[in-house]
């Protein structure tokens, strides 16, 4: 379907108007219909933020500088991929990126859920099985087979206990 | 238990009920997780890849999660054995098709799977048919506590669990509920739910996720906005607002086929019923198509000789890699189609019979 107003591009948006009691129908394109004020909102993702994130000359030659000391990602290098490269980069890439995670997060700057830990209860008989596994797996790189049978042993002890 | 077990049923979440179970097929919970100290994948090496499964695997196994779990490596897992996790929805399409060390660990439910090295070095999946939000999110919380006290995750003060992907930030929560809208889509008023979605700040997806068509009317609906909201929010919001008021659309919707387009209706179920119980050679897509109406008329009670169980089995049943394995051989897309007709032929005749 046209848009009724231009009449070139495709009607994506379709609006029902009630006046006077009497039902109207509008089919429009996405920009006639902004003129008309309608505010048409979209689903915006990472990429779209991304790349509609412009800058001037010198905001671009600051950004070309912008890496992480510890990876070595860029940003420009995040920019084209939308993924980063290791924790640091939440630092590295300061306030640039905070402006990145507001658009994509609703606005949002602050994380207000769970800390680590908060809800974990540390089960010390679930580490000391994490533990025994641990020695086992060495114990079987370096060969050491006298040990690794015995923390095998223990192991099944463990289970049954 | 290995893969070719899975083969054997339907899966604990994917059968039948659950509340609201005529509309919502499942709730899924994903929680996102890195471990401190470590490049993302990104950046990764072979090296650091391997020793962050390995880290993550031996947690994973000292865990006690109350019951057994599987482990798949899914770098030396065969094409077919991918899809069929992909098809069970215990693996990402994008898990499937990665490169390098990387794996799952499966309970024996299948009520949880724990993607190792997808796009963040863990993803926590739980799993539950109908709207059950709050059992998938304890379970959820017991795996992420019991991994936790075990490897340190990648948190930051201001911006919470850290991701390789800056819209998973925070609590790196991923809520989606699968639902079955047919008559919402039979009366055009499926565009609506996702305009009232987008106002929300919520995704609508197909069937497996990301860039996938809705196919057989199911849709996956799940949240944007991953930070500056507590975990109990942004659950709360999906299992008291958005999909009880999405639910009763599509109930709403149904009724009125119903009332005033019962012969349209009658229809489409039965003119699906007689294409499934007699085609000779049938597309995925069209098989999907049709149960999902046939779907409809046993929920409506349109048709009373067939259980709502093995239609939600017959989903499964008829895709790709649930069919070849069936067979034991892989067949190419022609021969598929004429097995996936003859499954359904079989399955819907047997039904038939019993009941006469």
């Amino acid at each position: 379907m046209l848009c009724q107003k231009c009449k070139k591009n495709s009607a994506t948006v379709h609006l029902t108007d009630l006046i006077k009691g009497e039902k109207r129908e509008k089919h429009l394109c996405e920009s006639c219909a902004a003129e008309e004020g309608v505010a048409v909102k979209q689903h915006v993702s990472i990429t779209d933020v991304l790349n509609s994130f412009l800058m001037s000359q010198a905001a671009v030659q600051e950004l070309a500088q912008l890496k992480c000391p510890e990876c070595g990602m860029s940003f420009v290098e995040f920019r084209s991929q939308g993924l980063l490269g290791c924790p640091n980069d939440y630092d590295a890439f300061g306030e640039t990126l905070a402006n990145i995670i507001a658009k994509t997060q609703n606005g949002q700057t602050h994380h207000t859920g769970k800390q680590p830990g908060q809800a974990a209860v540390t089960d010390p008989r679930q580490q000391e099985r994490h533990r025994l596994h641990r020695e086992l797996r060495e114990a079987v790189e370096m060969e050491d087979y006298r040990k690794a049978a015995r923390l095998r042993d223990q192991l099944a002890e463990f289970d049954k206990s | 238990m290995n893969i070719d077990d899975l083969t054997q049923s339907t899966g604990e979440w994917l059968a039948t009920g659950g509340p609201m179970g005529d509309v919502v097929i499942s709730s899924r919970i994903r929680l996102a997780r890195n471990l401190a100290n470590h490049s993302f994948l990104t950046r990764a090496s072979r090296n650091e890849r391997a020793e962050i499964e390995r880290a993550l695997f031996e947690a994973i196994t000292a865990c006690d999660f109350g019951q057994k779990t599987f482990y798949v490596n899914i770098d030396k897992t065969d094409l077919l054995d991918r899809q069929l996790l992909v098809e069970r929805h215990l693996i990402s399409r994008q898990h499937a098709e990665g490169e390098g060390n990387r794996g799952v660990a499966i309970s024996s439910t299948e009520t949880f799977a724990l993607m190792i090295n997808e796009e963040d070095h863990l993803r926590i999946q739980v799993l539950r048919r109908g709207l059950n939000l709050d059992e998938a999110w304890s379970e959820t919380t017991r795996v992420d506590a019991a991994i936790e006290a075990l490897v340190e995750f990648a948190f930051h003060k201001r911006y919470g669990y850290l991701t390789a992907c800056p819209t998973n930030v925070g609590t790196g929560l991923r809520v989606s509920v699968m639902l079955h809208l047919p008559a919402l889509k039979l009366t055009n008023e499926i565009e609506k739910v996702f305009r009232a979605a987008r106002d929300m700040h919520l995704a609508v997806r197909g069937l497996y996720g990301e860039g996938t068509d809705a196919l057989g009317d199911f849709y996956q609906i799940s949240n944007q906005t991953t930070l500056g909201q507590s975990e109990q929010e942004i659950l709360s919001s999906f299992k008291d607002h958005v999909i009880p008021s999405i639910v009763k659309y599509e109930q709403e919707a149904r009724r009125m086929l119903q009332r005033d387009r019962l012969t349209a209706l009658d229809d489409k179920v039965f003119r699906a019923l007689g294409l499934l119980e007699n085609a000779r050679s049938m597309s995925t897509e069209e098989a999907l198509f049709l149960l999902s109406h046939l779907r409809m008329g046993v929920v409506l009670e349109r048709i009373k000789h067939i259980p709502l169980t093995d239609i939600n089995d017959l989903f499964l049943a008829i895709q790709s890699a649930h069919l070849q394995k069936r067979q034991g051989e892989v067949l190419d897309g022609e021969r598929r189609s004429v097995a996936r007709a003859e499954l359904l032929r079989t399955r819907l005749a047997r039904k038939h019979a019993s009941q006469n």
